[in-house]
């Protein structure tokens, strides 16, 4: 049991360094953490899920089958056919996967106990960000042809007065940002709720600490954490959804024909 | 006598770095009710753009907060 008293409470960026867990190392080794550990727990996760539901599907599908198919249909429904157009099915599996494993990833920041999203650590969100940034590149350039490609990105229908000012926004907006925003809004998330959670719980234990007349009012504090975990669970699914959404949306711009 | 103020500026910081996007994400959602009030049949067409609209907007807000620790002092 965790005592009170050396509860430190502003918490900081180092409670983001979780120690090593025990088989693979000692102190100051973060080469398996808890991190690491719930990055492979949520893979083999999504892989058993989805193996198990799909095993033997039916005409009439199970509860378990329904609810696969009801995850594979709202992502390629209502994100991939709905912001790409009829050629976003060929993209439905991929956003799918994105979809499950981030919310999976994230779900980790409000399960009672684990209570850390890997993703609150940048690496993750910025791997993730990466394969988009090269997929919808790469999909540009092999739908429209490589020069063709950067060419209808870069210089938009405008007067050619205005050209020298807009070409490098679009650089600006369409290589730089979009990877970047992509990686930090995911990461300062999941980074800012967690902190979210700490001020709370931990605060509830500084004022139990401070003296007589605060103590009743740790209650309060803890009493928002689990409040701020249920508004968590909707930023959680939130993200999930809009880096998803926002994937797509980048692959659509990269088809489009003509603006 | 001056009582002596100790901590990081970054918390104000962050708060004068979060009236914008504040301002923005409501921009977006009023624009999406009236949308929406006016035009009823218009709401599933619309949605998609909002959460786009609200994700770019609210990145602000959390660069504050990731720029906040990075530059904390």
């Amino acid at each position: 049991m965790l005592l009170a008293a050396d509860v430190p409470f502003p918490p900081s960026v180092e409670d983001f360094y979780l120690p090593s867990i025990v088989p693979w190392g000692e102190h100051d080794n973060y080469w398996f953490t808890k991190i690491t550990a719930l990055l492979w727990i949520t893979v083999a996760l999504i892989i058993i899920f989805f193996l198990v539901t799909y095993r033997k599907p039916k005409l009439v599908p199970t509860k378990k089958q329904w609810i696969a198919e009801s995850i594979y249909g709202f992502v390629r429904n209502n994100i991939a056919v709905d912001m790409i157009g009829p050629r976003g099915v060929t993209f439905a599996p991929y956003l799918t996967t994105l979809f499950c494993f981030i919310l999976m990833m994230n779900l980790w920041g409000i399960v009672p106990v684990v209570q850390i999203s890997p993703n609150s650590h940048i690496a993750f969100p910025a791997v993730l960000a990466v394969i988009s940034y090269v997929m919808f590149i790469y999909v540009g350039a092999r739908h429209h042809g490589g020069w063709k490609y950067f060419k209808h990105a870069l210089i938009p229908p405008a007067p050619w007065f205005i050209l020298p000012l807009l070409i490098p926004i679009e650089f600006f907006s369409t290589f730089l940002v979009r990877p970047f925003s992509l990686a930090v809004r995911l990461f300062a998330n999941m980074f800012a709720g967690h902190m979210l959670l700490l001020v709370f719980t931990l605060g509830g234990f500084a004022m139990l600490n401070a003296n007589a007349w605060f103590a009743p009012f740790s209650v309060v504090s803890w009493v928002m954490t689990i409040a701020l975990t249920f508004l968590e669970f909707l930023v959680v699914c939130l993200q999930a959804y809009v880096f998803t959404v926002l994937t797509a949306s980048y692959v659509q711009g990269a088809l489009a024909d003509e603006h | 006598m001056l009582a002596e103020v100790a901590g990081s500026t970054a918390a104000i910081g962050y708060g004068l770095a979060a009236i914008g996007p504040g301002i923005g994400v409501g921009l977006v959602f009023s624009a999406y009710i009236q949308s929406t009030a006016r035009q009823p049949e218009s709401s599933r067409l619309t949605l998609p753009y909002v959460w786009i609209g609200f994700a770019v907007i609210e990145a602000l807000a959390l660069l504050g907060i990731a720029f906040g620790f990075i530059w904390a002092a």
